[in-house]
C-alpha cells in the first residue's frame, strides 16, 4: 500500500481543473517520471508557487469538484512522482476520482463544513495529515492545533488501494 | 418501478456486483487515441500482458495531434500504430483516413442503441447520442477494458432534461447545452448520466444530439444519453441494413433500450428554449454563459471551428451560410478543421470549403489540434479565441489565452466583424 501520510498542501478554490493539475502539453510524455516538475504549473491561485509550495508535501487538501475537465491519468500520475498520493477535497469530478483508486491513491471527500474547519484551524501553517486506514481517520496537526476528523470510503474503493490498483484487481478476478 | 435507459443497459451488460453499488459491466467497444492509450500499452507490455480482449471490438485512430508535430508525439503515433498491427486490430485509422474520434467512431458505424462502450477521453459522452452508455475513463480504466473487456460503474443515477419549446432561428444544439450546462453548474451532475429528452431532442439530427451530448462532461455528468428513435435507425441504416428486415424491426429492437414512464430519476428539469438567444462563454469554466447581445464587445485574434463538439457538416453548412460572399476581418485568424476525412471530404464536395477559402479561413486537416492548444492554432498569451469547441479553461488553447465557447454561426459571425456578435442567422 502507498504512503498516505505527511505533510500537507492546501489549494483552497474550486474546480480545479487537469489541464490546472497537468498542462496538456505534456500529455505527449510517455512516463510518469517525466510529469514531475510540472504538476500544477498553470494553476491560477493568489500566492501559489508551483516549484517552492509542492516540495516535500505528501497530501493536498482543497474544496469542491477537484479534477474536473479532462480525464488524463497523468493528472494522478503528477501527483504519484512527487509523493503526493491522497487528496481530500469537498468533492471531486468522477474520472479524476475513479483515476485516483485505480492508481491505489486515495481521493477522500469530506463535508463542506469540515473542509471550512480545517481551512480556517490550518490553512497558511504547517501541517501534518496522519491516516489511519484501518480505523477511517485523518489527524491533522499543526504546532500545538490538533483535530481527528473520521472519513468514509467505500469497500471497493478500500480494495483497490489495498490491492495497489485496478489492474491488479481486475487481473486476479476477472 | 421502471427502469431509466441507462439502468437497463448496465444491467443487460452486468457481470459482478463485487462490492456496494458497483457494477462491473461487459463493454460492447474500446476506443483508443494515440494521447491516452501508449501509456496504458507500455504497463500491459511491462506487465507481460500484451494482449486485448477482442481485436474486433477495439478501434484506435490517430487524432489529437495528426500528423505528428515533433518527436514526441510521432512515437504516440508509433506505438499506437504498431500495437494495432500486431493484435490485429483492423479498425485503426491512421492520417489520410481519420478524424476526431467521438466525430469518427460513429460515422465509421461503430456504435449502437444499448452498447457500452469506453474511452479514455472525456467526451466519449458524445457517443450517448445514439442511446448508448459512453463514458470517458483514465489510462487504468482503458487497460482493463482492453485486457479483459470490462468497466466498473457506480450503478447509475440520472438526471432527465426534458427540452421543450421552439428552438428559435440561428439558435442551435450548442447554445442549448451551454444554456443546460449554465443552469446545472459545472459539477451539477457529477456521477449522473444526463438524459435528454422531449421534442425540442425528437426533431435535431444525430449531429445536434452529439453536440449535446458531447458537453454533458461539463457539468460533470458520466454521459449524455438520447433515446433511440427512427433518426438514431435513419442514421445508422447502412451498418444494419444486413441485420434487420426493415427500419421498423430495428426500431423495435433498439427501443428495448429507452427509459420507462416510472423510471425514477434523480432530478427532472423541464428546460424551455423557445427564448433562447446564442450563448458565449466569458470565462474560464463552461457555465459562464451570457447571451451574446448581452456582452461588452470582445474582440477576437482567432476565430477555430471544429472539435467533436462542432466540426460536423452540419455546423460547416452553417457557418458556411453565414461566410458566403462575405470576408472575415482582417485582424482575425480564422481556422476550421472540419472533423473527420468524410466531412472534409463532403465540404470539399458541397463547395464548403471554397466558401471558407474565400472568406479567408485557413483550412486544416481533420485533428483536435488546437482545441487541447497542442497544434494548428495555439493562443499566444493575452490573445482571444472565438471557438466552437467545449472547453475554456484557463490555458486550455495556449497558455495565457482566452477562450469563448460559441456556435459555429457565432463563430463565423465573429469573425466577420473581427469581435464577438450574433449572426444574421439570429433575429433578435
Ligand atoms: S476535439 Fe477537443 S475535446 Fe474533442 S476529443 Fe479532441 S481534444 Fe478532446
Amino acid at each position: 500500500m502507498k504512503n498516505f501520510s505527511g505533510s500537507v498542501l492546501f489549494l483552497d478554490r474550486s474546480d480545479i481543473n487537469t489541464d490546472e493539475i497537468i498542462p496538456a502539453k505534456y500529455l505527449t510524455e510517455i512516463s510518469k517520471q517525466a510529469l514531475k516538475p510540472h504538476l500544477l504549473e498553470d494553476l491560477r491561485l493568489d500566492e501559489f508557487n508551483a516549484r517552492s509550495d509542492i516540495e516535500g508535501k505528501r497530501a493536498i487538501i482543497t474544496r469542491a469538484n477537484f479534477g474536473c475537465g479532462s480525464s488524463r491519468e497523468h493528472a494522478p500520475w503528477a501527483l504519484e512522482v512527487n509523493g503526493i498520493h491522497l487528496v481530500i477535497a469537498e468533492s471531486f469530478a468522477r474520472i479524476f476520482r475513479q483515476n485516483m483508486f485505480n492508481c491505489g491513491m486515495m481521493a477522500i471527500e469530506l463535508p463542506a463544513e469540515t473542509i471550512d474547519r480545517i481551512f480556517t484551524d490550518f490553512y497558511g501553517k504547517e501541517t501534518q495529515v496522519e491516516t489511519n486506514f484501518e480505523k477511517n481517520v485523518f489527524t491533522l496537526t499543526a504546532d500545538n492545533h490538533r483535530l481527528e476528523v473520521s472519513f468514509s470510503m467505500t469497500d471497493f474503493d478500500r480494495v483497490l488501494v489495498e490491492s495497489g490498483g485496478w489492474v491488479e484487481y481486475a487481473d486476479s478476478r476477472y | 418501478m421502471g427502469k431509466t435507459i441507462a439502468e437497463k443497459i448496465i444491467e443487460d451488460h452486468y457481470i459482478d456486483n463485487p462490492h456496494d453499488d458497483i457494477h462491473v459491466v461487459r463493454l460492447d467497444a474500446v476506443l483508443c487515441h494515440e494521447i491516452t492509450t501508449p501509456v496504458a500499452i507500455n504497463d500491459l507490455v511491462n506487465r507481460g500482458k500484451d494482449e486485448v480482449f477482442d481485436p474486433s471490438k477495439i478501434k484506435a485512430v490517430i487524432d489529437h495531434v495528426t500528423p505528428a508535430k515533433d518527436s514526441k508525439t510521432a512515437l504516440q503515433g508509433k506505438i499506437l500504430r504498431e500495437w494495432a498491427l500486431r493484435h490485429n486490430i483492423r479498425d485503426f485509422f491512421d492520417v489520410g483516413r481519420n478524424g476526431i474520434c467521438h466525430a469518427l467512431f460513429p460515422e465509421k458505424g461503430f456504435i449502437r442503441p444499448g452498447y457500452v462502450v469506453i474511452m479514455g477521453d472525456s467526451h466519449t459522452c458524445t457517443l450517448g447520442a445514439f442511446g448508448a452508455f459512453a463514458a470517458g475513463v483514465g489510462t487504468t480504466d482503458l487497460e482493463v477494458g482492453i485486457l479483459k473487456g470490462i468497466c466498473a460503474f457506480r450503478y447509475p443515477a440520472t438526471i432527465k432534461i426534458n427540452i421543450t419549446g421552439d428552438l428559435p432561428k440561428g439558435v442551435y444544439a450548442k447554445d442549448v447545452i451551454l444554456s443546460i450546462i449554465s443552469r446545472l453548474g459545472v459539477d451539477g451532475a457529477t456521477n449522473k448520466v444526463i438524459e435528454f429528452v422531449g421534442p425540442v431532442v425528437d426533431n435535431m439530427s444525430m449531429e445536434a444530439r452529439m453536440t449535446l451530448c458531447n458537453m454533458a462532461i461539463e457539468a460533470g455528468g458520466t454521459s449524455g444519453i438520447c433515446l433511440p428513435d427512427m433518426t438514431t435507425v435513419e442514421y445508422l441504416w447502412a451498418f444494419i441494413k444486413d441485420e434487420y428486415a426493415s427500419k421498423e424491426a430495428a426500431l423495435e429492437d433498439f427501443v428495448r433500450f429507452s427509459s420507462d414512464a416510472d423510471a425514477a430519476y434523480d432530478r427532472i428539469i423541464d428546460h424551455d428554449v423557445s427564448r433562447l438567444e446564442p450563448l458565449v462563454t466569458f470565462g474560464y469554466q463552461p457555465d459562464q454563459v451570457k447571451p451574446v447581445k448581452e456582452i461588452e464587445p470582445i474582440k477576437v485574434n482567432q476565430v477555430y471551428i471544429g472539435s467533436c463538439t462542432n466540426g460536423r457538416i452540419e455546423d460547416l453548412r452553417v457557418a458556411a451560410q453565414v461566410l458566403t460572399g462575405k470576408k472575415i476581418s482582417d485582424s482575425v485568424r480564422g481556422i476550421v478543421v472540419p472533423a473527420t476525412t468524410d466531412v472534409y471530404r463532403q465540404a470539399m464536395e458541397e463547395g464548403i470549403l471554397k466558401i471558407f477559402m474565400d472568406s479567408g479561413f485557413c483550412v486544416t486537416n481533420p485533428t483536435c489540434g488546437a482545441c487541447l492548444g497542442m497544434s494548428t492554432g495555439v493562443l499566444a498569451e493575452g490573445e482571444v479565441c472565438a471557438s466552437t469547441t467545449n472547453r475554456n479553461f484557463n490555458g486550455r488553447m495556449g497558455k495565457g489565452g482566452m477562450v469563448h465557447l460559441a456556435s459555429p454561426a457565432t463563430a463565423a459571425a465573429t469573425a466577420i466583424a473581427g469581435y464577438i456578435t450574433n449572426s444574421k442567422l439570429f433575429k433578435d
